[in-house]
């Protein structure tokens, strides 16, 4: 570590320059994803997408905790992951818009960005399609002595599916370096969590023996503070472990959900956009605690938005696929 | 059919099969992800959970495992579900409770059980939505006796089938095809049914069968304006079910043409393409001109990519040059 401030008790071990980049991150991935509501909006890109929008302290606040050799998987809600984990703007939106500069071709689109290159072992669209995906790269990286640690990332609707609890189990008999990321973001699609998951949610990996905490996704530093300690204990050999982020999605389901009222309320999405924001919040506290001043932070969220901009017209003016591409890669 | 036939989209003719059976029948009951208020994320089912409330149109965790298996229970002990998977995709989470449940039951137990449940869910590429939402998987269930396999190509089929389906004493899965929700076609307002394993001629014609499914029957109806531009009349049969099969309306026609053509959205091999074309071959061998053609989705992963996805799919220029093709045989 370079940098000459620390802060006390759980940012002990953080420095300003940790910060800053968490920060910059998560602007980014604010960016990126309301240029992709606006792709959506002018009807440039094919499909759907599904924004982080609010949820950005989650995947900044544990892949910094992360080396880059560890793994990741993501989800349908992947793009924060795979910016975070430090893919590239201008080759995500590209995947997005389905041209050959893309992550995957274009043949993934929004829903499927993988990249060897960042650890990104893939973003799924089924809902708990990639737990048996991640519990098998730790299974690799106990066996390969690698030391690497994994990250499954999910939304808490993906408690439903009966592969985590088969997962879970198999994780904590081989003592595999896994960590169970549940983002509860309150809503499987257009249903509140609570009408579809019984009883206590921690409960259900410690009942497995794993460690399991639950901690405020809003908050990017106590977001890191927890995933840098199981992680750090995961890749000790102390076995797999759960955490879940409360946090909350501030766009629809996917950017074709707009009317949403019959299912939360315009007053409760407020409410968590301007008393939650973990922009904001790491904002206010960088300058409250002195570590930076607003014209340098401005400098940043602008920075952001012209890195963002120039890569969103490096995908629109990328090239297609040529039609050859469509029956490659189908076997290795 | 009378004059002034009503016209509703595939969507609506779906909910009114469900609405109207639910009306007739208290013990049938929804259950899926997202079906009550939100009323699925096609819309499909809006308005239901208003009319028949919660206990009967029930939202479920996002365990397909879970309540498909729930709902082959429940059909066995009185209840006659309607279980929604939102994508076919999703249809292999349910592969054991179909496969080696709810299909084996009656048969396993002398006949002594019965499991009368429905299973909806879509198929159909070309909406961007990529590998894993994308897919038609319909040939699964084909494969395996004790289910019946149902691909409605238009609205009225949509209604009718659906609405003998519920009362059907077996497990019958419903295939939609997701980009026809809009589609409109006539439905009368009074009940009918359609039986399952009865084919329907689409279109007359004298020089090739032209048989298809699902959505494809549009492709394949555009196909033959294209063709009868060219001096071909082709004749468009939708089969309607894929079991149980209505052969001998497939062999009829071929044997009357001499030539046949089957598409499909499914993969072509091991597919309802293959099956198919083998009824007819056997079935017509002594009067077919030429070999039997199959068309369905490209063999690999939907893409994502739109130009990619679209070369995946069959068209109508692809069924009108195939047809061309076969009727040059001489
Ligand atoms: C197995 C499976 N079932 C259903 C779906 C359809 N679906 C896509 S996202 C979603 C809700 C997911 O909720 P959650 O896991 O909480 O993630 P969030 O969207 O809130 O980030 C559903 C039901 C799916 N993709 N996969």
């Amino acid at each position: 570590m370079t940098a000459t401030t620390y802060r006390t008790g759980a940012d002990a071990r953080i420095s300003v320059e940790q910060w800053i980049r968490m920060y910059r991150r998560m602007v980014s991935i604010r960016r990126f994803e309301e240029q992709v509501n606006e792709l959506y909006t002018r009807a440039l890109m094919p499909g759907l997408a599904h924004l982080y929008i609010g949820e950005e302290a989650v995947a900044v606040g544990i892949c910094e905790a992360l080396r880059s050799d560890d793994y990741i998987t993501s989800t349908h809600r992947g793009h924060g992951h795979c910016l975070a984990k430090g893919a590239s703007p201008d080759r995500m939106f590209a995947e997005l818009l389905g041209k050959e500069a893309g992550y995957c071709r274009g043949k993934g689109g929004s829903m499927h960005i993988a990249d060897p290159a960042t650890g990104n072992l893939g973003a799924n669209a089924i809902v708990a399609g990639s737990m048996g995906i991640a519990t098998g790269a730790a299974f690799s990286a106990k066996r390969l002595r690698t030391n690497r640690v994994v990250v499954c990332f999910f939304g808490e609707g993906a408690l439903g599916q009966g592969v985590l609890y088969e997962v879970m189990n198999l994780a904590q008999l081989w003592k595999l370096p896994v960590i169970y990321v549940c983002e509860n973001n309150l809503y499987n699609e257009y249903t509140h969590y609570s009408e579809t998951t019984a009883g206590d949610i921690l409960a259900r990996a410690t009942a497995f023996g794993l460690s399991a905490e639950s901690v405020d996704g809003q908050d990017v530093r106590l977001v890191h503070e927890a995933a840098a300690r199981l992680v750090e204990a995961s890749r000790q050999g102390k076995g797999p472990a759960f955490l879940m982020c409360k946090t909350y999605r501030y766009h629809g389901h996917h950017v074709g959900d707009i009317n949403r009222e019959y299912y939360r309320s315009k007053q409760e999405e407020q409410g968590w956009k301007t008393e939650r924001d973990p922009i904001q919040r790491l904002r206010d506290w960088l300058i409250k605690e002195n570590l930076t001043d607003a014209a340098s932070l401005d400098r940043i969220d602008s920075e952001a938005k012209t890195e963002i901009e120039k890569a969103v017209e490096f995908a629109l003016a990328a090239p297609y696929p040529k039609p050859g591409e469509v029956d490659q890669d189908v076997y290795a | 059919m009378p004059e002034a036939v009503r016209e509703l989209t595939f969507a609506q003719a779906v909910r009114e099969a469900l609405a109207e059976e639910m009306r007739r029948d208290e013990r049938v009951c929804i259950l899926g992800e997202d079906v009550a208020e939100a009323g699925t994320p096609f819309k499909v089912l809006s308005g239901l959970v208003e009319e028949f409330g919660k206990e009967r149109v029930l939202d479920t965790p996002i365990s397909e495992a879970g309540f498909t298996g729930l709902a082959v229970g429940a059909a066995m002990t009185g209840i006659r579900p309607v279980v929604d998977i939102m994508f076919g995709d999703f249809i292999t989470l349910t592969m054991d409770q179909m496969v080696n449940q709810a299909a084996k039951v009656h048969y396993m137990s002398g006949g002594k059980w019965k499991v009368p449940m429905v299973m909806r869910t879509t198929l159909g590429a070309t909406r961007r939505s990529a590998a894993q939402h994308s897919q038609s998987l319909h040939a699964w269930f084909s494969h395996v006796p004790g289910l019946k396999v149902i691909l409605p190509s238009t609205p009225y089929d949509a209604k009718g089938l659906l609405k003998t389906a519920i009362r059907d004493e077996n497990p019958c899965v419903f295939f939609e095809d997701k980009m026809m929700y809009k589609l409109r076609g006539p439905v009368p307002e009074e009940e009918y049914t359609i039986p399952l394993g009865k084919a329907d001629v689409k279109r007359a014609g004298r020089d090739i069968t032209i048989v298809a499914t699902s959505s494809m029957v549009q492709v394949a109806l555009g196909a033959a304006t294209l063709l009868e531009e060219s001096g071909i009349s082709a004749e468009v049969i939708d089969p309607r079910t894929t079991w149980p099969l209505d052969e001998k309306t497939l062999i009829e026609s071929a044997k009357k043409t001499s030539r046949a053509i089957v598409v499909d959205e499914g993969y072509v091999r091991y597919g309802v393409t293959a099956e198919i074309a083998a009824v007819i071959s056997a079935g017509a061998f002594y009067n077919l001109d030429a070999p039997v053609k199959r068309i369905g989705a490209m063999h690999v992963p939907i893409p994502f990519s739109p130009p990619l996805e679209d070369l995946t799919v069959p068209t109508e220029n692809v069924v009108f040059e195939a047809a061309r093709e076969l009727c040059a045989h001489a």
